[in-house]
């Protein structure tokens, strides 16, 4: 898991990034696939991403008011933000994380 | 669903109908309630609580929860789909849980489950694998034999795959069951069925339905077992209070008439009322009214009552209705009954309230609890009739009233105002059957004035007196007066003191004119002796001069006699 030692750097334009799941099954794996191909391919790498078993760390999920998993939480920058679900539909996931544009210029400046 | 346990668990309640071992239950500690499921919730399974809002049902669970941490020793889980943790900590310190402490101790987890639509958005599949990781996390940290999850339905207005949320709430009822966890799920009332999200389709095992229902601007809180899966309970709604106390539900329907009754006989402390009555007083545990219009004493001779069982040290409790205990113990001064030193004694305690401070149910539930509590021996209930409700359901609650009372084996004093013993003007209830003994109070209008008179209707099991007495009520207490019966018909009052002088005056006057004539007849008696003696006087003077006269005669005889002798001898020869 990534350190969260990167963390202050939201202004900076760095997307902070936690992604809870549920142990290893398929759906994690997949989830946790799309999570970091949006972050290289839409975000230029500009995000720091931090996987979260909540098997083991239940308490973690606690603070972070997780229910459903996966669940993936904008920390930065605020407010936080959460998407529910395998995250397999890419748009709709930077639209939930307010990264709409931003995720559309990534694409713009690639082609 | 492995929950159920291979062995008997200990205390295993008995179904009253079968007699065999019920299921395994998991007591509440929630007064009344324990009794009416017969032992409690359901052991190792999840039990619906639901009802429309402002209920109490966040409060049933978390008395459930505390009461099993602090009096079973089984620590317990309160996951808050609602109100955030700080919000459930303050709203329970007015029942004096103390929820902070709790959790330091290790005997309790508060979990904040924050659902908010507007920062959920969901993209493809998804479970609700994070609650149960929390859940059981929690469960897991104090090592939780109870849960309650208030209220999960928040869980759909969160997400908005009903699919997923459905497979996973069976998936979560399952868990709870396998873990063996004594759950409460509360669910708010729903249009046509008893929850919004059909909650009771999941969790079958046992459902409570809590609900405060207006009547008459008057709130009754009343809670029902709707079903109770391989157990008996009772089926009736028991209305259920919520106060500084916590929560206590009152199976005060379930009075029946196979009740024990309390020997002996107690005074009543008004001397001539015992008199009336051959045993020298009432019947213990029996019902007692006292009737009568508004000023006719009834309340004074309660009070004389009350101060007699308090004197013998029975604890004694009354219920006014229109007066507070202060003014009562004021006004029994008056006929020198001294009440407070009991109340200082702890004997006597008076729980004054308006009667339309709560419904009928909720007067009854109320009383039921302060008796259970205080265990008097007699308690007064002033003035029946100030207790107000529909006819029927008037009677019933009046016969229940009695039941309860009487199965306890107390004594139970009524007053009312209606003194042809009915409840309401225009009903043909009455409590007077109800009753074992009924002293009608009346007061007699003559004369231009009014006088006070007392009457044994009826006492079950005892001779009594068919009598009208008077009574009056001085610094001395209640003293009853025989009435005045006679050939002028039954005279009270000064009527009756205006007789009774009349009456004295003509004893006085007859007893003069048996004087006089005794007096009279001595007086000839007297006057006819001295005749005889005069009588007796004169004849001897007769005597005396008959004497006289004779002797004169013989004197004279004897000288006629002697001048003859002389004569012849004179002349001598001649012959």
């Amino acid at each position: 898991m990534s350190s969260g030692d990167i963390t202050d750097h939201g202004e900076a334009g760095r997307t902070r990034l936690r992604l809870y799941v549920a142990g290893t099954s398929p759906r994690s794996t997949r989830s946790i696939e799309s999570v970091r191909r949006l972050c290289e391919h839409r975000l230029g790498g500009a995000c720091d991403l931090e996987v979260v078993d909540i098997y083991q760390q239940a308490a973690l999920a606690g603070e972070d008011g997780v229910v459903a998993a996966p669940t993936l939480v904008r920390l930065s920058p605020l407010p936080a933000r959460r998407i529910t679900g395998d995250l397999s539909d890419e748009r709709h996931v930077l639209d939930g994380l307010g990264l709409g544009a931003l995720g559309l210029g990534g694409a713009a400046d690639e082609h | 669903m492995a929950s159920e346990p291979a062995s008997p668990p200990e205390g295993t309640p008995k179904s009253p109908s079968t007699g065999a071992p019920a299921v395994a239950k998991v007591a509440t500690g929630i007064d009344g309630f324990d009794t009416i499921t017969f032992g409690g919730l359901p052991k190792g399974r999840p039990s619906l609580v639901c009802g429309a809002a402002g209920c109490g049902k966040t409060l049933f669970a978390t008395t459930f929860l505390v009461n099993g941490a602090t009096r079973f020793g089984e620590p317990g889980v309160f996951m808050s789909f609602e109100e955030r943790a700080e919000d459930l900590v303050a709203n329970v310190a007015s029942l004096g849980y103390d929820l902070d402490g709790l959790v330091a101790q290790g005997k309790l987890a508060i979990d904040h489950v924050r659902v908010e639509r507007s920062e959920i958005e969901e993209t493809g599949e998804y479970d609700l694998e994070g609650l149960f990781i929390r859940l059981g996390f929690a469960v897991d940290s104090i090592g939780a034999k109870r849960i309650v999850l208030d209220t999960i339905e928040t869980l759909f207005a969160g997400f908005s795959d009903e699919t997923v949320l459905r497979a996973e709430l069976r998936r979560l009822f399952g868990w709870i069951k396998d873990r063996g966890l004594t759950a409460i799920i509360t669910g708010e009332r729903g249009d046509g069925q008893l929850t919004r999200q059909g909650m009771e389709e999941y969790v079958s095992d046992c459902v409570v339905l809590l609900d405060n229902r207006v009547e008459d601007q008057i709130t009754t809180r009343r809670l029902r077992v709707v079903k109770y899966r391989g157990s008996a309970h009772g089926t009736n709604e028991y209305p259920f209070l919520i106060d500084a106390e916590g929560i206590s539900v009152l199976p005060v329907t379930a009075a029946d008439l196979d009740y024990t009754i309390a020997e002996g006989v107690a005074s009543t402390g008004i001397p001539g009322l015992d008199a009336m009555l051959e045993p020298g007083g009432f019947h213990r545990g029996t019902s007692i009214l006292v009737s009568g219009e508004s000023g006719t004493g009834k309340t004074m001779i309660t009070s004389s009552m009350i101060g007699a069982a308090c004197a013998r040290g029975e604890r004694c409790m009354s219920f006014v209705f229109e007066e507070s205990g202060d003014q009562i113990i004021r006004n029994a001064r008056s006929i020198g009954l001294d009440l407070a030193r009991h109340v200082e004694a702890g004997l006597l305690r008076f729980e004054a309230a308006r009667p339309s401070l709560y419904g009928l149910e909720m007067h009854l539930a109320r009383m039921h609890r302060d008796i259970d509590r205080f265990a008097p021996s007699v308690v007064v209930v002033d003035p029946l009739s100030a207790l107000r409700g529909p006819p029927a359901e008037l009677q019933a609650t009046m016969l229940r009233m009695v039941d309860m009372l009487k199965s306890r084996g107390i004594t139970a004093i009524f007053t009312s105002l209606r003194e042809d013993g009915s409840l309401d003007h225009d009903s043909n209830f009455g409590v007077s059957s109800l009753m074992d003994a009924w002293i009608k109070l009346l007061n007699v209008e003559a004369n231009g004035e009014r006088s006070r008179t007392l009457y044994v209707i009826k006492a079950r099991g005892m001779r009594h007196s068919n009598q009208v007495r008077e009574f009056s009520m001085s610094g001395d207490g209640i003293a009853l007066v025989e009435a005045y019966i006679g050939p002028a018909g039954v005279l009270t009052g000064t009527a009756r003191i205006v007789q009774e002088a009349e009456e004295a005056a003509a004893v006085l006057r007859r007893e003069q004119e048996s004087r006089r004539r005794r007096r009279e007849a001595e007086r000839r008696r007297h006057s006819l002796e001295r005749q005889i003696d005069e009588l007796r006087a004169t004849l001897e003077a007769a005597a005396e001069e008959e004497a006289v006269l004779l002797s004169e005669d013989e004197m004279r005889e004897a000288m006629l006699t002697s001048e003859r002798r002389i004569l012849s001898t004179r002349r001598g020869g001649t012959q």
